[in-house]
């Protein structure tokens, strides 16, 4: 692991309980993240960790429980506010904007900070062009280390699923999002593709300086490069600590190996 | 030969009109992915609003310049269809995000409807008349080249220029402004255009907001010419195979496929016509429409997205 520096808490989540009709996805969570930190949500199918994600991405209203981000409490907020706070995330199943180029779909993601006036920007004169030249640079930045430079053009459609998952990262990026929320980033991945993305997120929590939770199946991916893991079973916290604690708490063994229910 | 240019160049002004009216679908499918099917019921409703305000300005406020009255009403339909636009987002849409398609093609369906009864409600149900002072006399041209030269309408000649304007306008606001970019972003995907913060409610509002202007530019060019009818509703059902043939989701494509219908059909009637007996016009574009629908179902300028098994 690279020597990097962890900060205080940015995230903090307490006491989280979200149901959906008689069916109870989350119920009573608490765990923090800390700044620069790579925390990991881990969890057998159905645990309840995309639910998680969503609470905080502001797409599901827990009915209890409150979010904390960076000193503000939040108990409901919509992804618009999230998204302005510095929150970005990625989606399980691709949620790309397919029949757009590569560099549009990344561009999408600078929208917030675009500030010009719509009709400058359609002449693109004054201060809009700089606007502009300024925004696609960054976003000629995200490309080159995301390493799709040659796509940048191509309808992000057409690209193979290795690729797309590398543009929804790109989109996020763009962002420059202080908590960036990634939702099985590998999933779905060979092992060749696997080890690039466990690379671009290591480089992204390293160069980017952002904090990243993410949701992972692959057991040893999350060992590898988390920080702290929480462990989701049947929406209830069973484990919370250093991959090393993790793996050896009596609770995440029966729920992984299904001994004991 | 003059008479081969008439009428190519009455299918092309024909084509025009029927142009405007696929941008409106083009427009609000390319921004939120919806099949507009309440167009032509919003042409109606925007002509019906904008003839009858013309009536009324000068008995409300004593203008009597007739142009000054036009521009007023014009103004009035306007913020009529932003209010329409607002309500629909407020009342439908919102509620129906992340929703399939065809649950949205079926609210629009009742939007249809509902417009259409709407309008007739409190616009009245006659036959009303739009002057917005189009010149009425043709003109000829090229009258060195061919005996008697070409005729062509004036009125056609200012509707096709108001035309090209609109959509250069909106070509440019799609692809070079970041609204336009956002707007192409929830056309393809509600959830991913939230998460980066792109508010859906506020796009939809906008995106419905210039359906309705063009929906009012078409209402008033038809107007003009045909008269503000009940009929004018169905002018969606004509430029439906245009939003096949250009691709559903081309500005450009809803122009040239406008053209090319106009133009085939009054083509095919004048010179095949007499052959299978006339009555061409009526189903040209629609089998030209299936055509496409068979050898190339994105249409001439729609995006080819590739769906993975």
């Amino acid at each position: 692991m690279s020597q990097k520096q962890i900060g205080d808490v940015i995230l903090d989540v307490n006491n989280i309980s979200l149901r959906f009709g008689g069916v109870n996805a989350l119920t009573d969570i608490s765990f923090n993240v800390k700044e620069h930190e790579i925390r990991a949500i881990i969890g057998p199918n159905g645990a309840g960790k995309s639910s998680m994600l969503n609470c905080i991405n502001g797409v599901y209203t827990p009915q209890d429980g409150s979010i904390t981000f960076r000193g503000k409490t939040f108990s409901h907020m919509n992804s618009r506010q999230v998204a302005e706070m510095g929150v970005a995330r990625t989606f399980q199943n691709l949620a790309l904007f397919k029949g757009m180029s590569v560099i549009d779909n990344i561009m999408t993601g600078r929208n917030l900070k675009i500030k010009s006036n719509m009709f400058l920007q359609a002449l693109r004169i004054g201060p809009a062009e700089k606007e502009e030249t300024r925004h696609r640079e960054y976003v000629e930045h995200i490309i080159d280390f995301l390493e799709i430079q040659a796509f940048r053009k191509t309808p992000v459609g057409q690209l193979p699923y290795g690729l797309q998952k590398r543009v929804d990262l790109g989109r996020a990026l763009a962002m420059e999002p202080q908590v960036l929320l990634l939702d099985e980033p590998m999933a779905g991945m060979n092992v060749e593709e696997k080890q690039d993305m466990c690379r671009f997120v290591l480089d992204v929590n390293d160069e980017f300086g952002s904090t990243i939770v993410l949701i992972e199946h692959d057991m040893g991916v999350v060992m590898d490069i988390s920080d702290r893991v929480v462990v989701l079973d049947y929406g209830k916290k069973i484990g919370d600590g250093t991959p090393e604690e993790v793996r050896s708490n009596e609770d995440v063994i029966s729920a992984y190996l299904g001994t004991s229910h | 030969m003059a008479f081969f240019l008439e009428t190519l160049l009455g299918g092309l002004m024909a084509g025009m009109l029927y142009s405007l009216v696929a941008l409106g679908f083009v427009l609000i499918f390319k921004a939120s992915g919806v099949f507009n099917f309440a167009q032509g019921a919003m042409v109606l409703f925007a002509a019906l609003a904008m003839a009858r305000f013309a009536e009324w300005i000068p008995h409300w406020t004593g203008i009597d310049n007739p142009m000054l009255a036009n521009v007023v009403a014009f103004v009035l339909a306007g913020v009529v269809m932003f209010l329409v636009a607002w309500l629909i987002e407020r009342l439908v849409l919102r509620h129906l995000v992340n929703q399939e398609g065809t649950t949205l093609l079926m609210a629009t369906l009742g939007i249809t409807y509902f417009l259409e009864g709407l309008g007739q409600t409190i616009f009245g149900s006659d036959i009303y008349k739009i002057d917005i002072g189009m010149p009425k006399e043709p003109i000829f041209m090229l009258e060195s080249l061919f005996p008697g030269g070409v005729l062509v309408n004036k009125e056609d000649v200012i509707a096709a220029a108001i035309a090209a304007t609109l959509v250069t306008l909106l070509s440019v606001f799609f692809q070079k402004t970041s609204t336009g970019r956002a707007l192409r972003a929830v056309a393809d995907d509600h959830q991913a255009a939230q998460s980066i913060g792109i508010p859906l409610n506020r796009i939809w509002v906008i995106v419905w907001c210039v359906a309705g202007v063009v929906a009012l530019v078409a209402g008033m060019i038809w107007g003009s010419k045909l008269g503000v009818q009940f009929s004018l509703a169905t002018v969606a059902l004509r430029a439906l195979p245009v939003v096949i043939l250009g691709g559903l989701t081309s500005v450009p494509g809803a122009i040239i496929g406008g053209l090319i219908i106009g133009v085939g059909e009054k083509l095919s009637e004048v010179y095949l016509g007499p052959f299978v007996g006339g009555g061409i016009e009526i189903w040209f574009a629609y089998v030209l429409a299936l055509v496409f629908l068979l050898f190339r179902p994105q249409g001439l300028f729609g995006e080819k997205i590739i769906d993975r098994v």
